[in-house]
């Protein structure tokens, strides 16, 4: 692979007893890229943070991370990478900057850097304020900042983290890409995981992930182009006889996914009379749609995104 | 970006923060620090008051006591550990750059020294109440035995507790294994020679500790029967080891995952 990828990951499985998280998963992702592994719980891509984090040991397959195997070079891996976990690593006893001090610390900073970057952080997150308050003390929203101040304390070249928008609320959420965007102008790579569609498509690339596979990899545009044309999704009480007479009258594909029916067409509203015309009796409801990521979940694995959740 | 590319981390500073962390968090938490205070005071007046009648005066139960107090504290210290983990603190020193022994040490002296505080507090408390005829450099090694005896049970500690998902499961362990463990160490009945008592707290390594702190601490008008005790140098070689060991295992179990790891 290339000098420019920061990470990359070669036929990497990981099993939790009997039980595979990630199946034989390869993929690369560019330096200065943000990158999402989308999925629903379950898909494997916590696991696969895991891994990644150096928190879990790799079983098999390879990864490099900004040109060091994992394996061999974890401690060269550990100080360039920033991480922030999806359970708060805060020490709520605690202040604000005692929290930044400990981290500093286990990354070898001096105490003159730490209290230089702390400022830093704090100032663009907007907690200046909040250097001298405990932890347990300040809202879930701040709390997370923390967590990406201290994640980011020490000028990572890799920024990875594990669905860092639970918990807030769609301003703060907004505020955290903001972050992130500005932390990417400077170079920093930046992946993370998530299970929410509409966080996914600020992202590069993403990386819709299924039962411990890729389905996908594609800029969110792509990935949505791919699907072909409006996705139109018909309730029925008897989905696949629907579908084949759909087959069968339109000669063109219909299928049927967690018992409603699918279709993927070119000028969606023309297909939306003539279906309605052509079976009035079976249809209950339709609804017309621009693809959405969902809508690639659904072509690219055959399940509907939430059902497929274990 | 400048990057800080720091591939050795100095394991000074880790311990230290590390270990500055545990006493802060003790300080911070009131009842804690309460039981702390209270709790020498308490088995102070207990055990003084209890076996007054049968010729074991305060002065035999002294070392015992303090082996007591640096066994629960340093245990219950380290056993945060336990807390560190389901609070989610420990995964990011997990993924952090420094040494592996240095972040375990950093919490070991860090219990050591919470069980220290409590040992001293009980020794000034001793020193106060008794007449204490032991020399100061005596007192001064006692202090340093008593540190050694506490970074071996913080340790052992450690080890109990890193593969444990709550502190529930340590009650178990605690009766069992930590109980028996001061009750045989000498603490509570002289040694004898020839009993099997004796001879099976010779197979316990803190027996070799609180017989160490009785052959320092020597107080006005008390007569405690060195004559089965195992002799000084003993004493500390075997504290030594223990200490040397326990911490060698809780550095190697720290490499180990476990499932509670994943939050």
């Amino acid at each position: 692979m290339s000098a420019d990828s920061a990470i990359v990951v070669s036929e990497v499985t990981h099993h939790y007893g009997e039980r595979v998280a990630v199946d034989e998963l390869s993929l690369s992702i560019d330096e200065g890229e943000i990158f999402v592994f989308l999925g629903p719980n379950g898909s494997g891509k916590t696991t696969l943070f895991r891994v990644l984090s150096t928190l879990i040991p790799l079983q098999a397959g390879d990864v490099k991370v900004l040109g060091h195997d994992l394996r061999g070079a974890v401690n060269s891996i550990r100080s360039q990478l920033g991480v922030v976990f999806q359970a708060p690593s805060l020490d709520k006893k605690l202040t604000v900057a005692e929290n930044l001090t400990h981290q500093g610390r286990l990354y070898g900073l001096s105490s003159g850097e730490i209290k230089n970057r702390s400022q830093a952080m704090l100032s663009a997150l907007g907690l200046s304020d909040r250097n001298s308050d405990l932890t347990e003390s300040l809202s879930g929203g701040m709390r997370r900042r923390v967590e990406l101040a201290k994640g980011m304390l020490h000028q990572p070249r890799l920024l990875l983290l594990d669905e860092p928008s639970t918990g807030l609320d769609p301003g703060a959420r907004a505020d955290m890409w903001k972050y992130l965007h500005q932390v990417r102008e400077e170079g920093v790579t930046i992946v993370l995981t998530t299970h929410l569609l509409e966080e996914a498509e600020r992202a590069d690339r993403i990386a819709i992930m299924h039962q411990g596979k890729l389905a996908a990899l594609d800029t969110p545009a792509a990935l949505q182009a791919s699907v072909g044309g409006d996705s139109i999704t018909i309730r029925t009480d008897c989905p696949d006889q629907l579908a084949s007479n759909i087959r069968d009258q339109f000669a063109c594909e219909a299928n049927v996914v967690d018992g409603t029916v699918r279709l993927e067409q070119p000028d969606g509203h023309q297909w939306i009379s003539r279906l309605v015309e052509a079976f009035p009796v079976e249809i209950q409801t339709v609804t017309l749609g621009k693809p959405t990521l969902e809508d690639v979940f659904i072509a690219r694995t055959g399940h509907q995104y939430l059902s497929s959740e274990e | 970006m400048a990057n800080v590319i720091t591939n050795k981390i100095s394991p000074g500073p880790v311990v230290l923060t590390l270990a500055q962390r545990e006493l802060v968090r003790f300080f911070r938490q009131r009842n804690r620090v309460i039981g702390a205070m209270v709790q020498p005071i308490m088995f102070w007046g207990l055990f003084s008051a209890g076996f007054r009648g049968n010729g074991l005066g305060p002065a035999f139960f002294f070392p015992g006591t303090i082996a007591m107090i640096l066994l629960f504290t340093a245990i219950f210290a380290t056993i945060s550990i336990i807390e560190d983990r389901r609070e989610g603190f420990l995964q990011s020193v997990l993924v952090a750059p420094a040494p592996r022994w240095a972040m375990v040490l950093g919490k070991i002296l860090g219990g050591s020294a919470i069980a220290m505080l409590q040992a001293l507090l009980f020794l000034v408390l001793g020193w106060l109440t008794l007449d204490l005829t032991s020399s100061p450099l005596e007192v001064l090694l006692a202090v340093a035995l008593m540190t050694v005896i506490a970074v071996a049970l913080t340790s052992l500690g450690f080890l109990i507790a890193w593969r444990m998902e709550s502190t529930q499961g340590f009650h178990a362990i605690m009766s069992v294994f930590l109980f028996p463990m001061w009750l045989l160490s000498g603490a509570m009945f002289p040694a004898e020679e020839g009993t099997w008592l004796t001879l099976l707290s010779r197979f316990n390594p803190l027996t070799y500790g609180v017989a160490g702190l009785r052959h320092y601490f020597h107080f006005e008008g008390s007569s405690v029967a060195m004559n089965a005790l195992p002799n000084l140098s003993v004493c500390w070689l075997v504290t030594i080891v223990f200490a040397a060991i326990m911490f060698a295992l809780a550095w190697r179990i720290a490499d180990t995952r476990t499932t509670g790891d994943l939050l």
